[in-house]
């Protein structure tokens, strides 16, 4: 089990994050999330409310967000239920960050197939550059997590930073995007591998070539 | 090697645009209402007979899951189809193709299979961590509902079905099917105690059925083609395609759409390049994905991929998550990572899986180095054997599975490690 627990609930937390309450436009939002749910389950809407909520103070403190307890009373009000409930959605799943993070937060992924293909190097190249596991860097723009599987094996090692992913990483590949984001660019997503698209086999396809150029449809030859 | 023609996902690398315009030009939501016009039983036939089995892992044969749903709901309570986005087990990676590039593929076959299983509405459970993915299969469902091809009326058919997206918030556990249910209600992904199983009484206490993104993408190209064409490929009992992903020491990782039963050694050589240095040099497979045990190189080679094949080898297809290790790998520290993966997802519900697998994990670690006795060998088998089968679950299954697959077959690699720290520490003390 992943050992979580919330920042401390001091008077400062309070006055910081006191009466906080979504934007009108988040608001929205919560309410097509909770129709999604069965008349009187609105409590199934907890889990989009918390990202929702903890993108709104990533916005309003430019980092990826967090949750702040205030701000977790006023999703426990939002739906009816008791405190204690959404704290034990929030310290349960580990996309909900309890503590303030960074502009960027750099989760790279070091289980077996991303360590096979050189995690090891990605981490490192973290690390040498400041990063360590619950900080933040001092310009406040980095925060590291090491993170398990996140599903980009055939395409490994990887980093999701933030929203999007940068993945056949090496060393190099990871610092050219880190110095993008830092400079405030977005650098390409996805594979950083030369010449590949996304998951087929460096170097081309060996299957379904004719779909490379034209969106081609094989019914004709059923 | 498995014609273009008779792939099911086309555009699994998305080469061509995932909306529903180029969807539709490669043949998607073609005359769904005709698809859905047969009778609900005809329909699970028609799954049974093309002997598809559950692409999530279990490989529990789909058509006879959808069998156990409710044919009428005799005290007015809906039935729920839910997917399995939770894409998850360490080296699994082909939910998130079919998401990402044909997601009109699995909101019709949530239709048709909606359909079969009487289901009032589907509710996709998506990773949290994939979130381009899921924006893409949020922006899909939308198309479908503005082309009427779900909701109301569905696609002209005159059944009415609604299909949902639920993003998880990062917990592997939530792959499990109860556990799937729990956090689709707002609450921890703590599993269920069975039974009830969900088709008594699973999401808000309804009839529901949780299927993985693949069996169901797969369901309407069945339905057009016919179940003989989908049995034509794979051995008796494991017929089908199937998605394999490729990762680890092979010279091109990649996704591709195969036949069932292909043999390892062609799924390698004809897509991947081969192994990294050539055969000679590969030293053991994780053919399913981290929860099932490893298969040494000389077993693998020539083995059938698919579900009985590697259950022959003492392993298992499960999501055909295929991680290749060359002899450059320590594989002692690639199985204890995937204790440590186990240790971390563990949800802490049952005392032998929450204490299991940090346990385990410790010795793993200490294995690495050699910085055990030898009984410890026998220590931590036994241990395995006591979290097996003793969870609500089965992630204490998968946590001890990897180490019981590592000890049957590297015992003397743990032990010259042993040995090997001794004499050194005896030296030192010389």
């Amino acid at each position: 089990m992943a050992a979580r627990k919330i920042a401390a609930d001091t008077p400062e937390l309070r006055e910081r994050w006191g009466g906080w309450t979504f934007t009108e436009e988040n608001r929205a939002k919560a309410d097509w999330h909770i129709k999604k749910y069965p008349e009187g389950r609105q409590k199934s809407a907890v889990m989009p409310l918390l990202d929702l909520a903890q993108r709104q103070v990533g916005a309003e403190t430019d980092t990826q967000g967090w949750l702040p307890l205030p701000v977790m009373e006023y999703v426990a009000e939002y739906l009816g239920m008791p405190i204690i409930r959404v704290l034990e959605v929030a310290t349960f799943y580990t996309m909900y960050n309890l503590e303030p993070v960074g502009k960027f937060h750099v989760q790279v992924c070091g289980t077996t197939p991303c360590m096979l293909r050189g995690s090891d190097d990605i981490i490192a190249a973290c690390k040498k550059r400041g990063m360590k596991a619950g900080h933040v860097s001092d310009d406040g723009l980095w925060s590291f997590t090491e993170v398990e599987c996140m599903g980009n094996c055939a395409t490994a090692p990887m980093v999701q930073i933030n929203d999007d992913n940068y993945e056949d990483l090496t060393a190099e590949r990871l610092d050219s995007v880190l110095d993008a984001l830092a400079a405030g660019e977005q650098p390409k997503t996805g594979t950083q591998e030369p010449g590949r698209h996304t998951s087929e086999p460096a170097g081309g396809p060996t299957t379904l070539k004719d779909m490379v150029t034209e969106n081609y449809d094989y019914r004709g030859e059923w | 090697m498995l014609a273009d023609k008779d792939r099911i996902f086309t555009n699994v690398y998305g080469f061509q645009p995932w909306n529903l315009d180029a969807a539709r030009k490669r043949g998607d939501w073609d005359d769904t209402k005709g698809l859905i016009a047969k009778s609900q039983d005809d329909i699970i036939e028609v799954i049974k007979a093309s002997g598809l089995r559950g692409r999530g892992g279990a490989g529990f044969p789909t058509g006879m899951k959808w069998s156990f749903m409710p044919k009428e709901s005799k005290d007015g309570r809906p039935s729920f189809l839910v997917i399995n986005a939770d894409e998850s087990e360490p080296g699994s990676c082909k939910d998130r193709e079919i998401i990402r590039h044909d997601p009109h593929k699995l909101i019709e076959g949530a239709l048709c299979a909606g359909y079969a299983m009487r289901a009032r509405a589907a509710y996709i459970y998506i990773r949290g961590e994939y979130i381009r993915e899921a924006e893409v299969l949020q922006a899909a469902i939308d198309e479908a509902y503005e082309a009427g091809l779900i909701g109301k009326n569905a696609s002209g058919s005159g059944y009415d079905f609604d299909v949902f997206m639920h993003r998880g918030a990062g917990a592997y556990i939530c792959g499990e099917e109860t556990a799937m249910i729990e956090s689709l209600e707002g609450k921890k992904g703590q599993p269920r105690l069975k039974p009830p199983f969900p088709a008594g009484a699973g999401l808000y206490g309804c009839p529901t059925t949780v299927n993985n993104v693949e069996s169901i993408a797969v369901v309407p190209t069945i339905l057009r083609r016919g179940a003989e064409w989908f049995a034509s490929f794979g051995r008796e009992g494991n017929k089908g395609t199937k998605l394999f992903q490729i990762s680890g020491h092979v010279n091109n990782p990649c996704v591709v759409e195969e036949a069932m039963s292909i043999t390892f050694e062609e799924l390698i050589e004809k897509h991947c390049g081969g192994i990294r240095g050539g055969w000679d040099n590969l030293l053991a497979v994780i053919p399913g994905g981290s929860s099932v045990p490893l298969v040494p190189a000389e077993q693998i080679r020539h083995a059938h991929m698919d579900f009985d094949g590697l259950k022959e080898l003492g392993s298992g297809l499960g999501t055909a998550g295929v991680i290749v290790m060359d002899k450059s790998t320590d594989i002692v520290r690639a199985i204890s990572r995937i204790s440590y993966f186990y240790k971390h997802e563990s949800c802490g519900q049952c005392t032998p899986c929450r204490e299991g697998t940090g346990w385990m994990w410790r010795v793993m670690k200490r294995l690495e180095t050699g910085d055990a006795t030898v009984e410890e060998i026998d220590m931590l088998y036994t241990v395995t054997k006591q979290v097996e089968g003793h969870t609500i679950c089965a992630l204490g299954d998968a946590a001890a599975w990897p180490i019981q697959g590592l000890l049957r077959h590297f015992r003397p690699e743990l032990e010259r490690r042993i040995a090997e720290r001794e004499s050194a520490m005896q030296e030192a003390a010389e």
